[in-house]
């Protein structure tokens, strides 16, 4: 079920990285002002909207397993908000790189942006414990939704907070007061799509390791059944931040199964 | 052919920005490398759960029907 179209997604997504590394490093003009330095920029804030996408959108499907309290949505959800985790690492590391070569400095405590990114981090970085912290599946998967649901609000309204304010020493790249020539627009935008493709990816690949596992937990029972070594009550598995896909919820209801994907 | 190739692109500007431009594009890779490695490993430990089913399955096969043909030649 997720695993369709992963194989075209993959090409794709390597086809597009490597032309957007092309543009970069062969075809963008040097900026001005930073020279060769800015090249930073085109895996720096393309892994930053990513990111902060992914975090919103890990709200949206959280939103759709309050709904329908159906544990795919779950899933989606969690898989969302750990990629965006690890794309939140690669900005803050790519990003304290380009302040040390640009600034002199590692960090910046002065920079909103920087530092709202960190309180957004640091935010999501609550999710997977608070996970963990919760036995019962059912109640885990409500509890984390309602986090995502929440966090996912902050994000776009953390955002608008830093537009506002009134310290613009972080470059503004994106809006009406950008001034990007068009290959550096571009340069950028493939940028982006490359590195927005290898997140749903990523995504998808994690998502169909987790439903292939899944399935395996699901034939090992019925293996158990038949055999008559399973016990009355359904094996228990041990304590984790990850969702419970059950055997029931992998089979697509067919009410469900357009958005399923 | 490939010398050829790189021959003809223009030389990148590698002085002192370059070094963290090359930090910035490797912390990247590593990301996507490491992610392939968590992959790898996993879909080993899949591969080997479904192994462990598989000979069991045969087994209780065996078990139920000890003059039967063997189906599986999976090696």
């Amino acid at each position: 079920m997720y695993g369709k179209g992963l194989r075209a997604l993959s090409i794709a997504t390597v086809a597009v990285i490597a032309i957007a590394l092309a543009l970069v490093f062969f075809w963008a003009p040097l900026e001005a002002d930073q020279g060769f330095l800015q090249k930073i920029f085109y895996v720096h804030v393309p892994l930053a909207i990513v990111a902060l996408c992914g975090f919103v959108a890990g709200g949206i499907f959280a939103i759709q397993h309050l709904r329908t309290r159906d544990a795919r949505w779950d899933m989606r959800s969690y898989v969302a908000i750990h990629m965006s985790l690890i794309f939140g690492v690669a900005t803050l590391i790519t990003g304290s790189i380009w302040a040390k070569g640009s600034w002199g400095h590692w960090w910046e405590w002065n920079e909103p942006t920087l530092v709202s990114f960190l309180i957004v981090f640091l935010l999501y970085a609550t999710y997977q414990p608070l996970r963990f912290a919760i036995e019962d599946p059912e109640r885990q998967a409500r509890y984390a939704s309602v986090f995502a649901v929440t966090a996912g609000a902050f994000v776009p309204l953390n955002f608008i907070a830093v537009r506002l304010s009134s310290a613009y020493l972080h470059p503004r790249v994106l809006g009406a007061t950008s001034n990007l020539p068009w290959q550096m627009s571009l340069t950028f935008l493939v940028s982006l799509l490359g590195i927005a493709l290898l997140f749903v990816t990523f995504c998808k690949y994690e998502l169909t390791a987790k439903h292939t596992r899944a399935q395996l937990r699901a034939l090992r029972r019925l293996a158990d059944r038949r055999a008559g070594t399973a016990s009355v009550a359904p094996a228990r598995r041990g304590r984790s931040a990850a969702p419970s896909l059950h055997a029931t919820a992998m089979t697509a209801h067919p009410r469900e199964g357009r958005g399923a994907r | 052919m490939s010398a050829a190739l790189l021959a003809e692109l223009p030389a990148l500007p590698l002085h002192e920005a370059g070094k963290y431009v090359a930090a910035a594009y490797i912390v990247l890779f590593a990301l996507v490398l490491i992610y392939v490695a968590i992959m790898a490993i996993r879909l080993s430990h899949l591969e080997r759960d479904l192994g462990e089913l598989l000979a069991r399955e045969q087994v209780s096969a065996d078990e139920q029907s000890p003059g039967a043909e063997r189906e599986s030649t999976l090696v």
